[in-house]
């Protein structure tokens, strides 16, 4: 089971491709007003996350995304969901 | 003092800035209608490029013809749904019309093709229910997805694998898996690769609809789509398609061979609340489905047209979206290009239609050509020659 601090850790990596300003990104780092990804960036992303993680991210939970932190949680989430 | 549209201004200075470069690109007004390829715009005549007028069936004599003799027999409007305000034999005509030319058992007609999506997936699936849907699937996809309370997985654009490895996370889980996929994409141009897609479909258990939008009278011997163009129908559980394309009018429908299709008139809400299609619309469309069964060349000819205009357009060292088809997506460097170049076109005589992010697929800016059965060679010819004019005045080949 990987720990949040991983998580977080693979996440902010992926995170960093869509970050063009070179902010320092944390979880309170806002998606939208931050790092302007767009809903079809946001898109990406979430493919590029669901690739490292194995893992589907249903369309329906991504509208509900404002920050890194909330994609970490959503990962832990999901990651979680499937355990048996 | 706050703005009920406050939310709007990013959009509205994309839209301002838009407008500041020329016409409106998403609201141009065609004052009349020529013929199915010609229109009049502010007074000077423009050729289309940019409908979805596949078979040129919209002045079609047999089409007009039923139009105004349903709407002189039942009226000019259905006034209310089926369920609550009754059912007109002209509705039953088209759907068993459409349940024959597709050979299936069962077909229940919409009053537009994105309520037939809507309906169609908000129908067949519910909470705890998963549908995969192609990553460059219609709005009216998502939307139907959404309605559904099911769960939405996209997978990559056209990619089997990816579909695999995506329904294999979820073996043994409950809950039924759909697959959504459109025969045609409408704004590259490329055509799904069902052969695969279905096995795919098949060894996880899951089910298989496919969205002929965009490919209905164009594919396939008997112009029923992509889906018989692969030689896959049996795989596919429900084909959904529209009116407003190849058939001239408005609305949409559903084909399957599963009987319990009918239970979606008592369930699917885009189906229940809303009026049905009105008289001209069913009258016209049985009829242009007659005339897709009768003459094979409304396909031979937008085929001929379809290999003309994409072989003229490669020709001049254009990045094209896709192999020939009815829909030829010209990929430019940019936005602002791909503006000033949908403006010049338009001031020389072509409409076409632009298409931007975010609603492109890889944030490509396009134009996007269709062709139609109804274009004559030299307008196909007239078509090519303003972009080898284009080509001159515009870098039009920067990498995108
Ligand atoms: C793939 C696809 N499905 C559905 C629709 C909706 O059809 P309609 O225009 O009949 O609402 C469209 C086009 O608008 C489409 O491109």
């Amino acid at each position: 089971m990987m720990t949040k601090d991983e998580i977080s850790a693979r996440i902010i990596d992926l995170v960093e491709r869509h970050n063009p300003k070179g902010l320092t990104i944390l979880l309170e780092t806002d998606l939208t007003e931050e790092l302007e990804i767009d809903s079809v960036a946001a898109m990406d992303l979430v493919m590029e996350i669901e690739e490292e993680f194995d893992l589907n991210i249903p369309v329906n939970e991504v509208a509900d995304l404002r920050t890194v932190g909330d994609l970490v949680e959503l990962v832990a989430r999901e990651l979680r969901g499937r355990e048996p | 003092m706050s703005d009920l549209f406050a939310r709007y201004r990013k959009l509205l200075a994309r839209r301002d800035q838009l407008l500041g470069q020329g016409a409106n690109p998403f609201g141009l007004r065609f004052d009349r209608l020529l013929s199915p390829t010609r229109a009049l715009v502010e007074g000077r005549e423009v050729l289309l490029l940019g409908t979805n007028n596949y078979l040129g069936l919209t002045f079609d004599p047999a089409c007009v013809e039923a139009a105004l003799a349903a709407t002189r027999a039942y009226g000019t409007g259905t006034t209310g749904s089926r369920i609550a305000n009754g059912t007109y034999d002209l509705h039953e005509r088209l759907e068993r019309a459409l349940a024959d030319f597709y050979d299936r058992a069962r077909c229940l007609v919409f009053t537009t093709g994105y309520q037939a999506n809507l309906a169609t997936l908000a129908g067949l699936a519910g909470p705890g229910d998963r549908i995969f849907i192609d990553s460059h699937s219609h709005a009216s996809i998502y939307d139907g997805c959404l309605l559904s309370g099911a769960r939405i997985i996209r997978f990559r654009h056209n990619d089997a694998e990816d579909l695999e490895r995506r329904l294999a996370r979820h073996r043994g889980e409950e809950g039924i898996q759909l697959v959504v996929v459109e025969g045609l994409y409408s704004m590259l141009g490329d055509v799904a690769p069902l052969r695969e897609l279905v096995a795919v479909v098949r060894r996880h258990g899951a089910w298989m609809v496919v969205d002929e939008a965009h490919s209905l009278g164009v594919y396939g011997a008997r112009g029923r789509g992509v889906a018989e163009e692969q030689g896959v129908e049996a795989e596919v559980d429900v084909v959904v398609g529209t009116f407003s394309k190849s058939l001239g009018a408005v609305g949409g429908f559903a084909v399957s061979h599963h009987e319990g299709l009918e239970l979606l008139r008592y369930a699917a809400r885009p189906y229940m609340f809303t009026a049905s299609p009105s008289p001209a619309t069913m009258a016209s469309v049985t009829a242009a489905i007659q005339r897709i069964r009768d003459d094979p060349s409304l396909r031979e000819r937008i085929w001929r047209n379809a290999r003309a205009l994409h072989a003229g357009l490669a020709e001049l060292g254009l990045r094209l979206g896709a192999d020939p088809g009815p829909v030829v997506a010209v990929v430019l460097p940019d936005e602002a290009t791909a503006v000033a170049v949908w403006n010049h076109l338009l001031a020389h005589g072509l409409y076409v239609n632009l298409a931007l992010p975010p609603g492109t697929p890889d944030r490509r800016s396009l134009l996007r050509l269709s062709v139609s059965a109804a274009h004559s060679e030299e307008e196909i010819e007239r078509a090519i020659a303003a972009f080898r004019e284009l080509v001159r005045r515009f870098d039009l080949k920067s990498a995108a």
